[in-house]
């Protein structure tokens, strides 16, 4: 497999932060310093009060899997035919926000609505590192 | 809320054949279409002044069409950049245009080479930046994945089946067998629908719209007009276009959407019976988009036919095949007859409204509902005989 191949993330203003917290291990999410609320993806201006004083802060890394997908058939097969099947989810994190990651550490078919997960970070290409989730421990 | 209740209609409709290959360009698809509506409604297309399309970047834009059709004077020509979400914005749109004056007989097409060119079933592209960057990396590329996964959540919240969502693919080819413009014809068994290979689970092959080339166009233009026109005009009772907050960056990002066991319709529903002034009750005929077998059952729930959850056991009850309590996509829809990206369900309606649907007629339709879209925004318009 061509890990290289795969898209690799274009950081940009607003998600530089987020990214650089993945190269360390934590996962960064923006709370609105105005209004406390918590977004994802990361952006400028907080879409409850227009406010654009924010905060990072680490979430807990701990979710649980709103729902997901088993890819079975690679696009593109070159890229993917060496990974299939495998789990996309929307994580559901403690803190309330949701993210896109794989579900990894499993069976694909051994995911379950609403399982608890935790995230762990691999390594993307390139310098990128990328936090992705498995069945939490226990 | 769109207030035009019957004041606009749609006086001609037109369509090419629909394939896997077309073997001529998209401009081409257009305007064969288009000339076919105009003629259609016996309108001479050179007093057409208005067109309006929607697109990925795949098609021709409006105003080449309108210089290929040679009509001389246009005073509305836009393209939406959308995709089947906007197959009944561009419409309502075009009642707007003319109700402000902009032009009197707008033609409204949508054409691509959606098998042999630019192939929406395929992979976005690679990139991952802006709002992909959180989505690409992780193999959640395509549309068929991003719509299993709100396929998942309904199934998660309201134990959903294979067997529900196969009962739709069923019903909708056993329409299409009855259409001679269908692309796929044969009929399917359940056993057939359960061999179908997973793609995406919960996704099989049969639960996936068909790639097509092809075009479908209608003239729009007032109702007094259409009514000396050469085929009974076809009303635009009312309609709608939404999806409520958190509609996401794109078409295919939903990483905001807060519940994924619903989609727009159920933002939409409220404005689209009041605008028409009519109510899920009244609707003899139903063209649902369905770029998958789900999406028919959350606009269903979501636009007041059935409660949430309800939808798959009614579509697997036969309360949608042609003899059913509510007829839906009597042509054979995406899944069946063809994806022209929602549009082809406008054309069927219209047909179905006078009674023009072939071997596939409901019997006294008057009022037919068309639908757009599968996520988080999309439209819907009510007409009427
Ligand atoms: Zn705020």
């Amino acid at each position: 497999m061509n890990e290289f191949s795969k898209p690799i993330p274009v950081a940009d203003a607003d998600s530089a932060t987020y990214w650089e917290g993945c190269r360390e291990g934590r996962l960064l999410i923006q709370r609105c310093s105005e209004c406390e609320t918590l977004r994802f993806p990361p952006n400028r201006i907080c879409a409850a009060c227009h406010s654009d004083k924010v905060k990072w802060v680490e979430a807990s890394g701990k979710g649980r899997v709103y729902s997901w997908i088993v890819v079975n058939h690679p696009v593109p097969r070159e890229v993917y035919g060496d990974d299939v099947p495998y789990a996309v989810a929307l994580i559901e994190l403690e803190e309330g926000v949701r993210m896109v990651s794989n579900v990894i550490g499993c069976d694909p078919h051994a995911i379950a609505a609403d399982m608890s997960v935790e995230v762990v970070f691999e390594s993307g290409g390139e310098g990128v590192v990328l936090p992705k989730f498995q069945p939490m421990a226990g | 809320m769109f207030r035009l209740r019957d004041k606009y209609a749609i006086a001609g409709v037109g369509e090419t054949a629909y394939s896997k290959d077309s073997g001529t360009t998209v401009l081409n698809l257009a305007v064969e279409a288009c000339l076919k509506a105009a003629n259609d409604a016996g309108v001479d297309v050179k007093d057409v002044d208005g067109i309006v399309s929607y697109n990925f970047g795949d098609s021709a834009p409006a105003m080449a069409v309108a210089t290929a059709l040679g009509i001389p004077d246009v005073g509305y020509a836009v393209d939406f950049a959308g995709g089947g979400n906007a197959a009944n914005l561009i419409t309502l749109s075009a009642a707007a245009a003319m109700e402000a004056g902009l032009a009197r007989n707008v033609l409204c097409f949508r054409a691509m080479n959606g098998r042999s060119g630019f192939r929406l079933g395929g992979g976005r592209q690679m990139q991952a930046r802006g709002i992909t960057q959180h989505t690409a990396p992780y193999g959640w590329i395509t549309y068929p994945q991003a719509m299993a996964m709100w396929a998942r959540r309904h199934m998660i919240e309201y134990g959903t089946s294979a067997e529900h969502l196969g009962q739709i693919a069923i019903t909708f080819r056993d329409n299409a067998a009855l259409n001679e413009r269908a692309m796929q014809r044969t009929p399917i068994t359940m056993d057939d629908y359960m061999a179908s290979r997973f793609i995406v689970e919960p996704f099989r092959m049969l639960d996936i719209c068909l790639e097509s080339d092809g075009a479908c166009a209608v003239l729009m233009t007032d109702a007094e007009r259409a009514r000396d026109m050469a085929k009974p005009p076809v009303y635009l009772m009312g309609g709608a276009y939404g999806g409520g907050p958190n509609q996401g960056e794109d078409l295919f990002d939903a990483i905001r959407w807060p519940d994924h066991s619903k989609n727009y319709a159920a933002f939409i529903a409220d404005d689209l019976w009041a605008s028409a002034g009519v109510g899920p009750k009244d609707i003899d005929v139903a063209e649902i988009y369905d770029c998958f077998t789900y999406s028919v059952i959350m606009q269903l729930e979501g636009l007041g036919f059935i409660k949430p959850g309800d939808g798959g056991p009614y579509c697997a009850s036969g309360a949608i095949a042609r003899d059913g309590a509510l007829p839906v996509n009597t042509h054979g829809g995406l899944l069946s007859e063809a994806y022209i990206h929602g549009f082809n369900h406008v054309l069927e309606a219209v047909r179905q409204l006078r009674g023009e649907a072939g071997p596939g007629q409901v019997a006294g339709a008057e009022v037919a509902l068309t639908t757009a879209g599968a996520m988080t925004c999309g439209s819907a318009m009510v007409l009427r005989n």
